[in-house]
């Protein structure tokens, strides 16, 4: 292994866990350190992350900068992390959001302020850790850690009903959690290994193998953990609760990072490790993928509050995801996880801005809102850009992933693509509404008298969200080649012991070629 | 054989140290009761603080001479040993907390540290012992210090229910435990472990009814002693009464002996008769402790009483492990381990913020404790995040542990159902943590006082050991891996 790969890729994890010590030994008196602190440790694992990626080989598929220490011996439990096409991404994005994250929260957070960047610091630790995680176990630690400092960021200093919506965050996930150590452990005793590209190895030599009930168990019990995370409709209840409630960085980073480690867990274990029960349940979970879809944008539609809104989009944009990973095809699965980065660049963009307008505004309701574009064209420019990602406007982020999504379901279900659709253009309808109603029409003298535009910290937050949006919309080409080949690999082994995947698409699948032909 | 030579032979006392250094200082506590006091207060606690340590390293000591001692009694082996730092540990760790307790409610005296050494010396003894009658008198001798100990604050009416209430159930446990002893002895004419199970495997196998029934009555009274359901009634009284260092002395200590007794004589003597039922018996004893614990924790608003509730509910995750046989022993033996720290560490933060005459003891007097005492808000998390079983915490490998044993056993109908279990548990645990972050102080964090350098250590110690047991599990697992016992 290539160690000095290796320890750069460690370096991404370690940085926000030493931040986050620091940040806790900074002296009560001057707690405004600690942002500083969080700042500078939070740019510091973002430089990481692009080393990372100036250094990763984009010609091949596999994993890189292996890394395996031994950890528990007793139980075979290594400390193995690597990174590949996909989670090179999703751990950029998230050292990427983790700054802007702290320059949100820069003014708003005023009590207990040193509590909450350790805890962003924590949180950007365990997020970055699931991502790296190549060890079942390790990967249910990271899991599990990511939680405590979201429960706290939310229970601390989120709004009203913060309680709330902190402890049902953590019940919600617990639950399912527990669900899926169940099937780790299940693993283990089967594999006699927690190592997830031994399994894998294992998988497809024969060497394991599992019977059809066994193995539908098992997936429903890693399926129904990360269903609960992306979150898939009916599983989505606590999502609502919890980005409402939470304070802005919470809700960025609940919505930009920790709602793709269900999708990311989809993609990376589900569906190769139990390809034959993926297949089966397929048709079900792409009929709940799409309620979702469809749903969520009702549901959005009527909100009155601007922060539920965003929720609800979220639902909507999630089932997508779904309904890409389980279409198994190519163009499918890219746009998936395309559309994972995407939505978390354009509604942790929402968010942040939604954030911006609480602060000025102190308040979500779309009513106490109207004409904002009048007093702050900046702001509103900023949010017009975003809303049209959104809405997947061609040109920017959005309209690349839902185009593969649509384009790959429709090359193996169209009626899929035909009802997912309707999503598209709903979210058209809610968002536009929004954007309408918040920042055009009168003038209201509550908005005149307290809505400013941009300062230069916020600018530092939106210039690098939009920056993204036009670069992810113009030229995908900068990411998706080293996502396709990750994702090759997944369909690659997700035809493994599907027997009847070969006898049911056999004749489409020739037909198919035959009409490329043409 | 040595012991046929003389009565005991020197060997015999190295194995038997820690017992000896206990009950002797214990002696001399109350001796010196009349020239010490009032003269010096704490001049007992550094005392059997300076026991505790002796016998821990006696204990150590002993182990470098493993073997079977007193005509086969006693017998000192690597899960013997376990046990007995284990519980010396556990009295470690009290006398820390009384420190402060004691001073605050004016209550110094020698008896209660020389209860407590006895009742540690109890303890050790039933984790070494290898016959039936030993491990009753051990069981005495820990109980009924233990059940004074309970009403050691003779003036506060709790203090005296908690100590009646124990006493009475106790007692009849120990009856309970008695009759099978008695009935073992009547049907294979022996009390030794290692002969009992000799006769039962052998040809002429006495019979079973008795064999049975003789099980049963055990099983009632360790399950008693364990507090697992459907035996749990007199914990949460006992310990919400019982002065709280004593509660998390009870909670810890006595239950890991019997613990230990519960795995020595169903893994030696009864081993070869009890697959049958084992899964049943214990598998539905596991379930009913922890759904009861669990749930009627959620009910409670005083803490110490939420703190006994989910003691049961541990019970019913040890009782898993017990049903997993062999792969459970080392399990439960680490999550004893991990119990122990985390709920003293828990107990400890009650017995820092309740204050004279414990009138703050209920989920709303932690409100904003971690404004007033950061320190103290972030060691009782860590002790809270074990409980409910989240990574990098002891808490959390051993009821892995336990989970993966059972599974190993094809028991994954109680896994799912106790980590299911698991995540109900979790609503109660955060509730604590909701109060100390969420919320605003209360009178009595508000009124907290410094934390005094006894409690400090009884919270610090606990809480590195937590995080240490949750991120390197190997040298406490490897050895309770290695500490077979001796059949």
């Amino acid at each position: 292994m290539n160690l000095a790969a290796a320890f750069q890729m460690l370096s991404v994890l370690v940085v926000p866990l030493i931040g986050f010590i620091a940040a806790m030994c900074v002296p009560r008196s001057r707690p405004q350190n600690s942002r500083s602190l969080a700042l500078v440790m939070s740019l510091l694992a973002f430089l990481d992350s692009l080393q990372l990626i100036s250094k990763f080989d984009r010609t091949q598929g596999g994993e890189q900068f292996v890394l395996d220490l031994t950890w528990i011996p007793s139980v075979d439990i290594h400390f193995a992390t690597s990174v590949n096409g996909v989670s090179l991404w999703l751990i950029v994005l998230t050292t990427f959001l983790t700054p802007l994250c702290v320059l949100v929260s820069w003014n708003s957070i005023q009590s207990r302020v040193k509590e909450f960047y350790a805890f962003l610091l924590l949180l950007e630790f365990g997020l970055v850790g699931v991502f790296l995680a190549q060890d079942l176990f390790l990967f249910y630690v990271f899991w599990e850690v990511s939680l405590v400092p979201m429960y706290f960021l939310v229970g601390i200093w989120g709004h009203d009903r913060r309680i709330y919506a902190a402890v049902k965050f953590f019940l919600y996930t617990m639950a399912g959690s527990m669900l899926m150590l169940v099937a780790i452990i299940y693993l283990y005793l089967q594999a006699h290994t927690f190592s997830y590209t031994k399994i894998l190895e294992m998988l497809s030599r024969g060497d394991l193998s599992f019977t059809a009930g066994e193995q539908m168990l098992l997936f429903l019990a890693f399926f129904v953990a990360f269903a609960i995370k992306v979150p898939l409709f009916p599983l989505h209840t606590w999502l609502p609760d919890a980005h409402v409630e939470a304070p802005t960085a919470g809700s960025i980073m609940l919505a930009s990072v920790m709602l793709k480690m269900g999708t990311y867990g989809i993609m990376h274990f589900c569906v190769p490790l139990f390809p034959r029960s993926a297949h089966t349940c397929a048709p079900w979970i792409a009929v709940l993928a799409i309620i979702g879809i469809i749903y969520g944008a009702l549901v959005a539609m009527v909100q009155p509050n601007m922060k539920k809104l965003v929720a609800y989009s979220s639902v909507s944009h999630l089932g997508f995801v779904v309904l890409g990973i389980f279409s198994f095809s190519q163009a499918g699965m890219d746009g998936a996880v395309y559309q994972m980065l995407n939505h978390g660049i354009s509604t942790g963009a929402l968010f942040a801005i939604v954030g911006l307008l609480y602060e000025r505004r102190h308040s979500l309701e779309i009513k106490d809102f109207g004409g904002v574009a009048t007093v702050a064209p900046w702001l509103s420019t900023a949010f017009l850009i975003t809303t049209l990602a959104s809405i997947g406007l061609p040109l920017l982020n959005n309209f690349v992933g839902e185009f593969l999504v649509l384009q790959g379901t429709a090359m193996e279900h169209y009626q899929w693509t035909i009802y997912a659709s309707i999503g598209v253009i709903l979210s058209a309808c809610y968002m536009l509404w929004l954007y309408q109603r918040v920042f055009y029409g009168e003038v209201n003298p509550e908005v005149r008298s307290h809505i400013s535009d941009l300062i230069p910290r916020e600018w530092a937050v939106v210039i690098p969200l939009v920056v993204m949006m036009v670069w992810m919309g113009v030229y995908s080409q900068s990411f998706l080649p080293t996502v396709g080949k990750v994702t090759a690999l997944v369909l690659e082994q997700s035809k493994i012991n599907v027997p009847e995947r070969v006898q049911i698409h056999g004749p489409r699948a020739g037909s198919m070629e035959a009409a490329n032909a043409r | 054989m040595h012991a046929s030579a003389g009565f005991f032979s020197p060997v015999d006392l190295v194995r038997f140290l820690p017992e000896i250094i206990l009950t002797v200082v214990g002696t001399f506590l109350m001796v010196l009761d009349p020239i010490l006091h009032k003269r010096s207060s704490h001049a007992f606690g550094h005392l059997s603080l300076l026991a505790l340590i002796a016998a821990m390293g006696g204990s150590i000591y002993a182990y470098t001479e493993p073997g079977k001692s007193f005509n086969d009694m006693l017998v000192v082996d690597g899960f013997a040993t376990f046990f007995r730092v284990l519980v010396i540990g556990v009295g470690i760790f009290t006398v820390l907390l009384s420190y402060r307790f004691l001073e605050r409610e004016d209550a110094e005296t020698s008896e209660y540290h020389a209860l407590l050494l006895f009742s540690v010396a109890g303890q050790c003894m039933m984790a070494a012992s290898n016959d039936l009658i030993m491990i009753f008198i051990g069981l005495e001798i820990s109980s009924i210090s233990s059940y004074v100990l309970a009403g050691y604050l003779r003036d506060d009416k709790r203090s005296s229910e908690s100590a009646l209430k124990y006493f009475l159930l106790g007692s009849f446990a120990t009856a309970f435990f008695l009759y099978g002893v008695a009935l073992i002895y009547g049907s294979t004419g022996s009390v030794n472990l290692s002969e009992v199970r000799r006769i039962i495997t052998g040809p002429d196998v006495p019979s079973p009814v008795f064999i049975g029934l003789a099980a049963a009555l055990m099983f009632v009274g360790l399950g008693f002693k364990v507090s697992a359901a459907p035996f749990q009634m007199w914990a949460p009284d006992v310990y919400q009464g019982a002065p709280t260092p004593v509660a998390a002395f009870l909670s810890a200590g006595p239950k890991a002996a019997a613990f230990a007794i519960f795995l020595r004589i169903f893994t030696t003597a009864f081993e070869p008769m009890s697959i049958a039922w084992q899964p049943v018996v214990f598998g539905g004893a596991a379930v009913l402790s922890m759904t009861i614990g669990n749930f009627a924790a959620l009910l409670q608003s005083n803490v110490k009483r939420m703190l006994a509730y989910s003691s049961i509910a541990h019970a019913g995750y040890l009782m898993v492990a017990l049903t997993a046989r062999d792969n459970g022993t080392p399990a439960a033996m680490f999550y004893l381990v991990a119990y122990a720290f985390m709920n003293i560490g828990a107990f400890a933060v009650v017995a820092h913020l309740s204050g004279k005459g414990e009138r703050y003891q209920t989920l709303d007097d932690f409100a904003g404790l971690a404004q007033k005492q950061p320190l103290t808000a972030a060691m009782l998390t860590i002790f809270m995040l074990s409980l409910i079983g989240v990574p990098l915490t002891g808490g959390f490998f051993g009821k892995f542990y336990i989970f993966k044993a059972a599974i190993e056993s094809k028991m994954v109908w109680l896994s799912v159902f106790g980590l299911l279990n698991s995540a109900v548990g979790a609503f109660y645990y955060l509730r604590v943590l909701v109060m100390m972050y969420m919320h605003e102080p209360s009178k009595a964090s508000s009124e907290v006082e410094p934390l005094p350098w006894g409690l400090g250590t009884a919270l610090v110690l606990p809480a590195i050991a937590t995080l240490f047991l949750g991120i390197f599990p190997s040298w406490v697992l490897d050895f309770a891996r290695s500490a077979t016992l001796l059949k």
